[in-house]
Order: structure tokens, then sequence, then C-alpha cells
């Protein structure tokens, strides 16, 4: 078990190190070994899956560091939770990977490519393994450099690189304070280890509940960054950047998920009832976040970007139902969303690839006879993330406005409003792109994709519908708590949602030519997405304004004026006066000499 | 018989008058002649202090004499070196008129 | 007589040098030299010291002159322009030697009173008394005749004894300043390659030019 546990972490590593030290030129081979590792680590998962043993499996790295403090270990932990996750992150991983066969076909860097998203299986099933706060940070950052390194696959262009940028940065302002929460976490409990974080808390020693508070928000600010919660959101729209089965893998199924992951392990390691404040914290920045990335999903144009805010919006969701103490519900959800968000980009990647890398839902159009197959699993996908009955999106959305009605009115309600959108915006888009006339040349000619671009879709869309199934469920989810199916409130809102919300779409979307609500002003804000990256573009300009000023005056007025200006004036000066005693005259010379000569012979002969 | 102060004042005048022909005059031919005076008085002095030192033997004291034989070769020494200085300069500049020869003024 | 000696050749000496100073034409600059340098010379030789007044006239008034006359006719220099001092010039130039000439009397103004004193002669049994010192042997013997310095035979000379002072300075030399010696033939050596760089390199310049 251990070893196949090791084998798996392993596995991506050994084929990125290939590829990157010795394959990158034969581009057929490294798509070979990529694909590969993916499948073998898959069904390795699937091994471990049906053992189904508890255990775990460490060794030493720092030693210990006194009586309160445990040394850090690298080490495994194998349960529920990582199997379930590792076949999310290893199923999406392996038909992503089948997908960029075909999607990558014609990149000149495929093996970089290949090897990026190896790295990135290493790093991924490294943070579900992980049995520690900081392994599991380890593999942090380093899901944090394979997604930059794929986001600016296509380096090229200056957007992408652009988007990288601001993806990297972005999160490391998460991962700072994430570090400072497991400092503090350390601080507190002297053990960073997950297991034995179980036992303390159910034997706490006397401590500062509200230290304990301030860490975990701490910790929370890296699931902020790496979940995208508001307000470090802004950078998974600008990730679209990257190849689209990356945006597939990365930003909606399994990376942003880590948050969350993270969050789920926490809070089922410790008890949090006593410290109440930090979980509420917690659920309100879901809830707004879902709600705001609803409301910018409504006027964008760009398919993966509606996707991505989408993905924004039911993040929001899982952290709620995370703060609300329900992590069953909000894994649940990560579990169900992670299939159907990957078969929506994928096939968002289909009809981008068939478009000739037409992005903009305006343009395209009338794809539905174009492209059968991929328009029906794209709609078994828009139907799962609207919540549709009986598909897999409506059972783990019901737990969590289940969630939210017992635990707070005000988030039961968002929630709702934010149900009602999600049905409202994919049912625009799925109008929009699909419905209708071609209206465009790029729409036009495009064909039904390739055999080894529909395997995964069809894959993925047969999940989407049963995996929100409990005989499914039970057996694959991270975390999963069956709730007797019931027509309470939960129910009667996710319906109301879907049918208002569909309705809406209807009316405005049904044959429409351009947005016919692009002129109001509200959807101004929408479109621009509340103007937060203009309000950080500021925030940071004003920053670098007052440090440059700063800096400024010291290099100028200080160092410049005062030290080496002084310096130099000062040497200039002198330099000029005693240049005057130079006159080049021989005649003053000598007569100058004579009066040192005189001056010599005064001094030592009469002065007394 | 004169006394070891006459000599000194000879020697203390010829000395000024060296330094009075270095001051005033602009031919750098007559300044190093004017230099090689003052090196003169100064061997005058040191010759005035030989004899008037008698040494233990009733002799005067050999070492200042000594001491002007070495002025006199260095003496000779600089000519040499001085005057072949003054002709390279004089090829470079056509003058050997130090009010000419400004380019050291800073 | 040796009082008139003295003024005479001090005489000479200033004069010779006055006139260096105010002739206008460089080589009447530098007879004039040559004329201080023989006074000067004259003083030594009255002081007893012979061999470094020759050496005085022969080095100076017999090479250094030629050298100086060579290159004046060399430059061909012979008209100076006619002086344009300024006036600075000249009232530092006689301000400055008259400073000192003022100090130098205060300086003698202020030594010992045995300055003022007249050396003593030496007379034969000065030199006598000296040629014991040069004739006895550590042990307090007379060293045979065979063996007998130059210096011991001359200063005893017993029909006309008189002061051999090349030999004394040689043995000064010889004995006490030997390593100052070897220095300055290096220094000599030194000069004379240097001179020869220097009109070496100028003529480089001159072909260049040319």
């Amino acid at each position: 078990m251990h070893t196949i546990a090791w084998l798996i972490l392993g596995l991506p590593l050994l084929s990125a190190t290939c590829i990157h030290l010795g394959f990158k030129r034969n581009q057929g081979l490294s798509t070979l070994i990529a694909t590969s590792s993916a499948l073998i680590t898959l069904i390795l998962s699937l091994v471990i899956l049906g053992n189904g043993k508890d255990t775990s499996t460490a060794f030493s790295w720092v030693g210990a560091m006194g009586e309160h403090f445990k040394g850090i270990e690298i080490g495994l932990r194998i349960d529920q939770l990582s199997r379930g996750m590792l076949i999310v992150v290893t199923g999406v991983g392996f038909l992503v990977h089948l997908f960029s066969l075909t999607y990558m076909k014609d990149d000149r860097a495929k093996a970089r490519y290949f090897c990026g998203l190896s790295l990135f299986m290493f790093s991924m099933t490294g943070i579900v393994l992980a049995s520690n706060f900081i392994m599991m940070f380890i593999f942090w950052e380093l899901v944090g450099l394979s997604s930059y390194l794929l986001i600016g696959h296509w380096y090229q262009k200056p957007s992408a690189a652009d988007a990288s940028k601001k993806a990297f940065l972005t999160n490391r302002i998460g991962d700072f304070g994430f570090m400072i929460g497991i400092l503090m976490l350390w601080g507190i409990t002297g053990t960073v280890t997950f297991s034995e974080l179980e036992l303390w808390s159910a034997t706490p020693a006397p401590f500062n509940s509200t230290y304990l508070g301030i860490a975990l928000l701490c910790i929370f600010a890296g699931a902020v960054g790496k979940s995208a919660q508001a307000p470090l959101h802004v950078w998974l729209p600008d990730a679209m950047e990257g190849p689209t089965p990356v945006s597939a893998l990365i930003h909606a199924a399994t990376m942003v998920a880590a948050g969350v992951y993270m969050l789920a392990r926490f809070f089922t390691s410790v008890d949090l009832e006593i410290i109440a404040f930090a979980p509420q914290t917690i659920a309100w920045i879901g809830g707004i976040t879902s709600l705001l990335a609803a409301l910018m999903a409504t006027q964008q144009d760009d398919i993966k970007k509606i996707l991505a805010y989408s993905t924004l919006s039911q993040l929001g969701y899982m952290v709620m139902a995370v703060g609300l103490l329900n992590a069953q519900a909000g894994v649940f959800h990560l579990f169900t969303h992670a299939w159907f968000k990957a078969l929506l980009f994928l096939g968002s990647g289909a009809v981008i690839y068939a478009c000739h890398h037409e992005q903009n839902i305006w343009k395209m159009g009338g794809l539905r006879k174009k492209m059968p197959l991929t328009f029906l699993t794209f709609t078994i996908g828009t139907l799962a993330l609207m919540g549709f009955p009986l598909t897999a999106g409506f059972f783990s959305k019901e737990q969590i406005l289940e969630a939210a009605l017992h635990q707070s009115t005000p988030l039961f309600v968002m929630a709702a409003i934010v149900a009602t959108l999600t049905t409202f915006y994919m049912g625009r888009l799925l109008l929009v792109a699909f419905l209708g006339e071609n209206r465009s040349k790029n729409s036009h000619h495009a064909k039904e994709v390739g055999a080894l671009m529909l395997i995964p879709l069809v894959t993925l869309s047969v999940l989407a519908v049963i995996s929100g199934y409990p005989f499914v469920a039970s057996a694959l989810s991270p975390l999963y708590d069956h709730v007797d199916f019931h027509f309470g409130p939960a129910f009667w809102a996710s319906l109301t949602a879907l049918v208002v919300g569909g309705g809406f779409a209807f009316t405005f979307y049904r044959n429409a030519e351009t947005d016919p609500l692009s002129d109001k002003k509200i959807a101004l804000v929408f479109r621009n997405k509340f103007y937060v990256d203009e309000l950080y573009a500021q925030i940071v300009r004003f920053g670098q304004d007052c440090v440059a000023a700063i800096v400024h005056f010291i290099d100028e007025l200080i160092i410049g004026g005062l030290i080496v200006g002084g310096c130099s004036r000062a040497a200039e000066g002198f330099g000029k006066l005693f240049g005057r005693l130079q006159s080049g005259n021989l005649h003053g010379y000598a007569t100058l000499f004579g009066l040192g000569v005189i001056l010599l012979i005064y001094i030592t002969v009469f002065v007394p | 018989m004169a006394s070891l102060n006459d000599y000194l004042l000879v020697s203390g005048l010829l000395f000024a008058i060296g330094l009075a022909g270095v001051i005033i005059r602009s031919n750098i031919i007559v300044i190093f002649m004017c230099l090689e005076l003052m090196l003169a008085a100064a061997s005058l002095t040191l010759v005035a202090f030989s004899r008037f030192n008698v040494s233990s033997n009733g002799l005067p004291d050999y070492d200042g004499q000594v001491f002007v034989f070495f002025i006199i070769t260095v003496a000779a020494a600089e000519v040499a070196v001085g005057l072949a200085i003054i002709v390279a300069l004089y090829r470079a500049r056509q003058t050997i008129n130090v009010e000419d020869l400004t380019s050291m003024r800073g | 007589m040796d009082q008139f000696l003295f003024y005479l050749f001090g005489f000479l000496a200033l004069g010779g040098g006055l006139l260096l100073v105010g002739f206008r034409n460089p080589v009447s600059s530098a007879l004039s030299m040559v004329v201080s340098f023989i006074g000067l010379a004259g003083l030594f030789i009255g002081l007893n010291a012979y061999f470094v007044g020759i050496v005085q006239i022969l080095v100076y008034a017999g090479a250094i002159m030629v050298l100086f006359i060579f290159i004046i006719m060399l430059l061909d220099l012979n008209n100076e322009k006619p002086f344009q001092f300024r006036s600075a010039t000249i009232l530092g130039g006689l301000a400055i030697p008259l400073l000192f000439a003022i100090q130098v009397l205060g300086v003698i103004q202020k030594g010992p009173a045995e300055h003022s004193e007249k050396f003593p002669l030496i007379t034969e049994e000065t030199l006598q008394q000296a040629a014991d010192g040069f004739a006895l042997k550590s042990d307090g013997e007379l060293l045979p005749a065979s063996e007998q310095t130059a210096i011991y035979r001359s200063l005893a000379h017993q029909d006309s004894p008189k002061l051999p002072d090349t030999n004394l300075i040689g043995e000064t030399i010889f004995k006490h300043y030997n390593m100052p010696l070897q220095i300055m033939g290096v220094l000599l050596l030194v000069a004379t390659v240097g001179v020869v760089v220097l009109s070496k390199r100028s003529s480089k310049n001159a072909n260049k030019q040319n």
C-alpha cells in the first residue's frame, strides 16, 4: 500500500524529470511518457481506493525541536478524504492528458507542456497525500509554480505572460498568510501533522481560542489565494490565457479546489465549535465571492471567462459550506463540480478548437448542428452546473443549501440568488453559443472533434450525471455524508432558481444577435468585474508611487545630493581652491617656495 | 683672516642672489644656472664648517668636503639630465620661456 | 693679506652672481657664473680645501659651463626677449631674497661666540702632530718605512711638510662613505641612460613629425 502511494507521488515527478532532462526534443515520446504516467497513477489510485484501508507512512525530515514541538515529517496519509481526492485528481488529470493529445497536437512546445502537466500532477498528488501542513505547504508552492508555468505556456503572448505573473504574485499574498498561519498553529498546538492535530483536538491543552481563530484565518488566506476567493480572485479569470485543458485541470477541477480540500482537512482534524467567529468569516467570504462572481459571469463574452467566473462562484459555494462547518457538503460539491466543470472546460476546449481558437460566444452560434456530440455533453455539464434535478450538481448543491438553511438565513438567500444567476448565465452561454445561427466564418466551418477528444467528454458527462447518486458518491467522493432526500425549502429554492434563471435567460437570449442587456449601466459594472482590477491597479500604483517617492527622495537628496553629490562637490570645491594655486607660473611657484623656506627658518630658529 | 660668520654671510648672500634669479628670470636656462649658484652657496657653507670644525688630530673635518664632492657629482648629473629635458622641451614647444609654459594651470 | 684675498674672492663670487642674474644675454650670464665660481673656488682654497676648489673649477667651469654654453648655442638663444616682467614678480624676486638675507644675518647673530673667531692655522707642528696618528700601529710602535702611507709621508716630510687633503678626502670616502660612493656611481649611470633616452625619444618624435 505504502509503496503504491509513494509510486503515485513519484511517477509524475519521474515523468517530468525525464521529459525535462532527456526527451525535450522528442515530442512524441514526451507525450507518451506523461500520458502513460497519468494512466498508471489513475490505475494505482483505483487500486488504493479498492483496498479502502486508512493508513499512513512517514519518515522524519527535521528532528524533534524541543519539548513542545514535534519534528517535521515527510509522510503520506491515506484516508477517505485523500483517496477520493486522489481519484478526482488522477481521473481528471488522465482525461485532460488524453484531451491534450489532440488539443495540443500542433503546438511546437508540446514536450514543455506535458512536462508541466506531469509536474502539476506530482504537486497536486503531493497536496492530497500530505500528512502534515509543512509538506502540504511545499507542494502548495509547487502547484503554484506549475500553474505559473502552464498559464504562461504561450509566453510569447504578452497577455499570457502577464496573466501567469499575476496568478503567481496574487497567490504569493495568500501563501504568505498560509505560512504565518501554519507557524501560528505550530506554536499553539506544537505539531503540524494532521493525525496529531486530531489527538490534540480531542484533549486540547489550555490555549487562547482567539489565537487559534486568527491562525485559522491566516491558513484560510492560503485558501483565499489558491481557491481564488474575494478579494484575491482576480487571477483566476486571467489564468484562462493558458491552454484550455490546463484551465480544465488546474483552474477548474483540482488546484483551485486545493484550498477547499485543505480547509476540509483542517476542519475534520480540529474541532472548531469553540471559535465560531473564524468559520463564520470564512462562510461569509465564500458567500460573497460566489455572489460577486455570479454577477460578473452574467456579462462576459469569452466562453472561458464565463466558465472561470462560474468556477469562482462554485468555489465560493464550497468555501461557504466548509465555513458553515459542513465540510462534507463542501467536499461533496468539490467532487461533483470537478467532473462537470472539467467537462464544461474540455467541451469549451473542443468548441474553441473546432472554431479555430475563437473564444467569443457571440461569434459562435449554431454549433448544435455542427458538433452534436459536443453539444450533448456540454448540455449535460451545464445542467449539472445549474443543479438540474437528477444530475450530480443537484445533489451536492442541495446539500449546501440545506447547510446554509440550518445555519444562517442570509447566506441561504444569497446562495439561492447565486443558484438563480448560475442558471441564467449558463443558459445564456448555451443559447448563444450552441443554438441560433452561425454568426461568423469560424463557427460556420466548425466540425465535430475527433474521438480522442470525445472520449474524455463522454466519460466526464457520464460522471457528471452519476457521481451525485449515493451509490457512486459513497464509494468515490472524498467525504460524503448521506442525507435522505426530502422536499424541503432547499429543494424548492433550487427548483425556483432553475425556473426563474432559465426563464430569464430564455427570454433575453433566444435568437439574440447581440447582448440585449449590455446597455444597462449595472451590466457595465458586471462586465468590468466591479472594477476590482482597476481598484487594485490604483492601490498598487499608489503604493508604488509612495515607495517610489520615498526612494526617490532618499536617492536624490540624501544619497545623491548629500553623500555622493556632497563628496563630489567637496572634492570639486577643494580641487578648484587648490587649482587656483596652480597658476602654471613658475615664478609663482618659486616665490611660494622661497616664502616657505623663510617661514621654515623663522620657525626653526627664531620662534623660542 | 675671516671668521666662520663671514663665510656664512657670503654663502647666505650668494644663496639669496640665486633665489632672486630663480624668481625674477624667465629664461629657463638662466634659472637653471641660478639653481647651480644656490647649490654652490650651500657647498661653501659645508667647506667652511669643515675647516672650522677641527678634529682631534688638528686637521680639518673632511666629512664636509666629502659632502661637497658628492654635491658636485650630483650637480653634474642633474645638469646633464636637466639640459636634456630643456632640449626636449624646446623641441616640443619651441620656447624655453617659463611664462609661456603654463600648461600646469589648474 | 689673507683678509684681502677673502674680500677679493668673496666680491668675485657675489659680483659674478649678481651679474648672472642681471645680464639679459644667457651667454653673458654663463660667463659671469664662471666668474662667480672662480671666486668660490678661491674661497675654498682659502679654507685649505685645495681639492674641492680645484674640482669646483674643473667640473663647473670646465664641464658644466661648456654644457650650458653648448645648449644655449644649440637652441640659438642669444637674444632673449626684452624684459617684460610683471611688477609682482620683481617685487617677489627682491623681497624674498632680502628677507632671506636678513634672516641669515639674524641666524649669524644668534650663533655662538666662537663663530666670529679665526680658525687655527695649520703649521708644521700641527702636521707633524697629525702625522703621528697615521704612523703608529695599534700597539704603539712605529710602522716600518715600507708600510708607511702616502698620507704619513706627505705629512711628515721633513723638508716641506704639506697638507695632503686629496689623500685625506680619499681616505674618508673609501673608509666611511663607500656605500654612498657606490650609489653615486649608479646615479651617474642612471643619469647617462636617462639623457640618452630623453634625446632618443625626442629624435623619434622628430622623425614622426617629418
